[in-house]
């Protein structure tokens, strides 16, 4: 597919650091000129809303909308939180976005700034990127000593400090309550909603959380305008999108792509198709909460409603591959297990719910489970979907069901065999 | 036990947040940096320095995986046990490290070099199977490459 990269340009650039100068010489902080010296911040809303422009952290909200709801003249400071927490399994854009072009993302929260009337930012980065985190430091602190951030920026009445700051190991952390939270310094639990960031965020002040990636589109949308890159891909998936693909393919790694792609054309061209020359036997399409889908979904478009119409989710763009040798009932041991692990523990359907998954499917996997065991799995599921504070309880059985639904006779066969018949977790 | 530098940076940290105790996970980081672990005197400094109970804090850092409240090894090794790492060999690369080593995931040397530990997704899974050693990636893991950098680490403390 003949497509020119947007988010990942930079990698054409021969010998491209993602310094400040490197960033100037390519193009850098010329959209944020243009916004500070020649649009009022609600032409920018507009702009990103007429984009098209979905969130890239999860849940596909649109990013303009999401905006507008911040309250005009609350009489509160406004607070802008770019999500770099990035742990959803199969994930890895965003590390590679905030290490290698770091001032990308910056320019795009500096923007969104602009645009809501935020006067204090914060970027959370997850504390396992060590690196991530010193680079996302230096560009701040880069981008203060060249005017793009602090007082007066570029000579406009608009001052802003943007405060970076780092996680410490748990995914709840990711979801936007859970890391407001963590952000004021206490436990990651997420909070009841409403009421939204939107109305009541940090510190009870209207605050928007966006994603690494989502706030990365920003400066090309607002230097090349809304309706080039709503041209870009499906009318209702605009814009480029970094799939991460990971498992058994010949060539991992980050895809950028308009999600008009197929599922088929991301593994097979892209990356290089199946390892070995193994057959494909699943594939997770938007991270690991994400249902599974198989060889009859490859024709599959990669955006948003398709995904949904086909009975997954685009997620966080993860694409995690899995070959014929693969045991069905291993990966939903794993993956139950993080679900456990990362559960925060307030909501009795998750906490309880991601210990009996994780306990049932470790013992079908180590040939004691029972036949009853099915369907156990499924009401379990069931009873934990749509009733908890956060969504990561149906994060946890959305999977699980997929994997039921799909690999049942393996399932019975564990079973019926006492065993896993594809040699248990030594097999990996 | 803090002295007159450590506490000026931290004075620096409460600055760049509205609310004071925002700064709690920063400092917790930078007092482990510098120790290791969170020693209970540790936490009660930090708990006195922020005006919050010592409680308080201790449930805070047992929230998160990297805040250690028992004394670790010289070294952290994070091994990724998550699907796309146990998909391309990652439970291999534990059970070498662990023969290896000569300790269970969870456990420290009894030289007190270096504690192991399993670890969620870490973000890297293109590069799969993936470790960590104190904060810095190592992607595309074999045995021999893991040998090689535990090797290293016992030449650099030798
Ligand atoms: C359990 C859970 C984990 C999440 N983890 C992340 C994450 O690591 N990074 C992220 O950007 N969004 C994550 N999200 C989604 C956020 O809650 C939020 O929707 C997102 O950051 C909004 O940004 P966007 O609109 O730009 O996508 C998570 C959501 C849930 C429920
Ligand atoms: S659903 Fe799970 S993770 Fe979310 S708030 Fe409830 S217990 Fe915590
Ligand atoms: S699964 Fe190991 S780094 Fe993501």
């Amino acid at each position: 597919m003949a497509y020119e990269r947007i988010l990942t340009r930079y990698q054409e650039i021969p010998g491209y650091t993602g310094t400040m100068d490197a960033y100037l010489a390519h193009g850098g902080y010329q959209a944020l000129a243009k916004a500070l010296q020649g649009m009022q911040p609600a032409e920018v809303t507009e702009a990103v809303k007429r984009s098209g422009l979905r969130g890239r952290g999860g849940a596909g909200f649109p990013c303009g909308v999401k905006w507008g709801f911040i309250p005009k003249n609350a009489g509160k400071p406004v607070y802008l939180v770019c999500n770099g927490d990035e742990s959803e399994p199969g994930t890895f854009k965003d590390r590679m976005l905030i290490e290698d072009e770091p001032h990308q993302v910056l320019e795009g929260i500096i923007l969104a700034c602009y645009a809501i009337g935020c006067r204090r930012a914060f970027f959370y980065v997850r504390g396992e990127f060590g690196r991530g985190a010193e680079r996302a430091q230096r560009a701040i602190d880069d981008a203060y000593a060249r005017g793009y951030l602090g007082r007066n920026i570029l000579g406009s009445d608009f001052d802003l400090d943007v405060v970076l700051h780092r996680g410490a190991g748990a995914y709840i952390c990711g979801e936007e309550t859970g890391l407001l939270e963590s952000l004021e310094g206490k436990r990651g639990q997420p909070r009841p909603k409403p009421p939204f960031p939107a109305v009541a965020g940090l510190y009870r002040c209207p605050t928007v959380v966006n994603n690494v990636e989502t706030l990365s589109n920003l400066p090309h949308i607002i230097l090349r305008g809304a309706e080039w890159y709503a041209a870009i891909g499906p009318a209702k998936s605009t814009g480029p999108r970094l799939f991460s693909v990971s498992g058994h393919v010949n060539r991992p790694g980050n895809y950028e792509l308009p999600m008009s792609i197929t599922l088929r054309e991301l593994i097979f061209e892209q990356a290089g198709g199946i390892r070995g020359n193994r057959r494909l036997k699943a594939v997770i399409p938007g991270g690991s909460s994400s249902p599974v889908l198989t060889e009859q979904h490859l024709d599959v478009t990669m955006d948003f409603e398709s995904l949904a119409a086909a009975g997954s989710m685009g997620g966080s763009g993860a694409v995690i591959v899995m070959d014929d040798r693969t045991c069905m009932v291993h990966v939903g041991e794993i993956v139950s297990r993080f679900y456990h692990h990362e559960s925060c523990g307030q909501c009795t359907q998750c906490r309880e719910g991601t210990a009996w998954l994780h306990k049932v499917l470790h013992r079908i996997e180590h040939g004691k489970g029972r036949q009853e065991d099915l369907d156990l799995l499924l009401d379990l599921c069931d009873n934990m979907k749509g009733k908890t504070i956060c969504v990561l309880s149906d994060a946890a059985a959305m999977p699980i069901e997929s994997y039921l639904k799909h690999f049942r006779e393996e399932f019975e066969q564990h079973v019926r065999e006492r065993a896993c018949p594809f040699g248990g977790a030594e097999a990996f | 036990m803090i002295s007159n530098e450590t506490r000026a940076r931290f004075d620096a940290l409460v600055a760049k947040y509205p609310e004071r105790r925002s700064a709690l996970i920063p400092i917790l980081h930078a007092v482990q940096a510098e120790a290791g672990y969170l020693s209970p005197e540790a936490i009660a400094w930090v708990a006195a320095y922020l005006d919050l109970s010592a409680a308080d804090v201790m449930s805070v850092a047992s929230f998160y995986d990297m805040l250690n409240l028992e004394p670790v090894g010289r070294h952290m090794l994070y091994v990724c046990h998550n699907l796309s790492c146990t998909l391309l060999g990652g439970e291999r690369l534990i059970r070498h490290l662990e023969a290896r080593l000569g300790i269970r995931c969870g456990e420290t040397t009894p030289d007190g070099q270096v504690t192991l530990r399993r670890m969620e997704c870490l973000g890297a899974c293109g590069a799969a199977p993936v470790l960590q050693l104190d904060g810095v990636f190592h992607e595309q893991m074999t045995a021999e490459r893991a040998d090689a950098l535990l090797e290293r680490l016992r030449s650099e403390s030798a």
